[in-house]
């Protein structure tokens, strides 16, 4: 079980919202963050590799302004195991790469401008997530 | 000026994610359990980014150029492809095995615990790999989003 949060989910949502729509503001760009990632990963060594080294580096030093702000570490569970991690990491990585875009790429950033690929991209992962998980919590696992 | 801004952006999505709970793969998972412990929290995060973002990008777009840049980067492809189809299907399934989508991954990497390094390893694998086998298809780059 874990706990029912609108208040502190909507919250942090609107902070992933406020940062999308600045990165747009300022740099011009899509805050995907499988983009991004995808982006930095290149032997090619340009401008754009700099500011998403810098997002990058912000988005691995956030726990730190967490802990500065409330005093405490975000509590992280994870239920799979390194096995499921791994698989499920390499299709992650497989298919945003396929599918050009992640939950915050097509999710939010062409969700937001009402994109017919980013909605379609949308529905489609969610679906099979839905179907993933319960395949494995109800048909097959414990 | 721009790589400030940058880590400063990065700063403030990476703290909604702690926040909203999108980097706790407990609740991301119990999010998609709808014929078990399901918990809509995601919904509500889903619901402040739109909010947040389709009012603010309406208002971004009415400026000539961004702030730090020359133009604004967006794609226009229009079309449904099986590349983006199955590709969507495909990280649907990693995300609902590991309960991390990269969003919520990265954040979570400053904690240094081993599973979140582990998964970011095998999404870095996967990436390598689909940029390959686009390659050996289509013979270009992959496209953005």
């Amino acid at each position: 079980m874990t706990d029912f949060t609108p208040l502190l989910s909507f919250a942090g949502g609107a902070m992933i919202g406020l940062a999308v729509v600045a990165l747009m503001a300022v740099h011009g760009r899509i805050a995907g963050i499988n983009g991004i990632v995808s982006g930095f990963l290149t032997t090619r060594l340009s401008q754009d590799w700099a500011w998403r080294g810098a997002f990058l580096a912000g988005l691995i030093a956030s726990p730190l302004i967490m802990l500065g702000v409330s005093g405490q570490l975000p509590a992280i569970t994870i239920p799979s195991s390194p096995v499921l991690l791994a698989i499920g990491g390499f299709l992650t990585g497989v298919g945003t790469t396929l599918g050009s875009g992640c939950t915050s790429g097509h999710g939010v950033c062409g969700m937001s401008r009402l994109s017919t690929r980013s909605i379609t991209a949308t529905l489609t992962f969610m679906a099979t997530a839905v179907v993933t998980v319960f395949l494995t919590r109800h048909v097959f696992g414990g | 000026m721009r790589l400030v801004f940058a880590f400063a952006f990065g700063l403030l999505f990476g703290s909604g994610i702690l926040i909203s709970g999108m980097g706790n793969p407990a609740k991301v998972l119990n999010f998609f359990d709808f014929a078990g412990t399901w918990d809509p929290s995601l919904a509500f995060v889903m619901g402040g980014a739109l909010l947040v973002t389709a009012i603010g990008y309406r208002l971004v777009f009415r400026m000539r150029k961004p702030l730090l840049a020359q133009a604004f980067s967006l794609p226009t492809r229009q079309d449904l492809d099986i590349r983006l189809l199955g590709g969507s299907a495909i990280f649907g399934i990693g995300w609902g095995l590991s309960g991390f989508c990269p969003g919520g991954l990265i954040p979570v990497l400053g904690l240094g615990m081993s599973g979140p390094l582990l998964t970011a390893a095998a999404i870095a694998a996967g990436i390598v790999s689909a940029r390959w086998m686009i390659k050996l298809n289509y013979g270009g780059q992959p496209a953005g989003a």
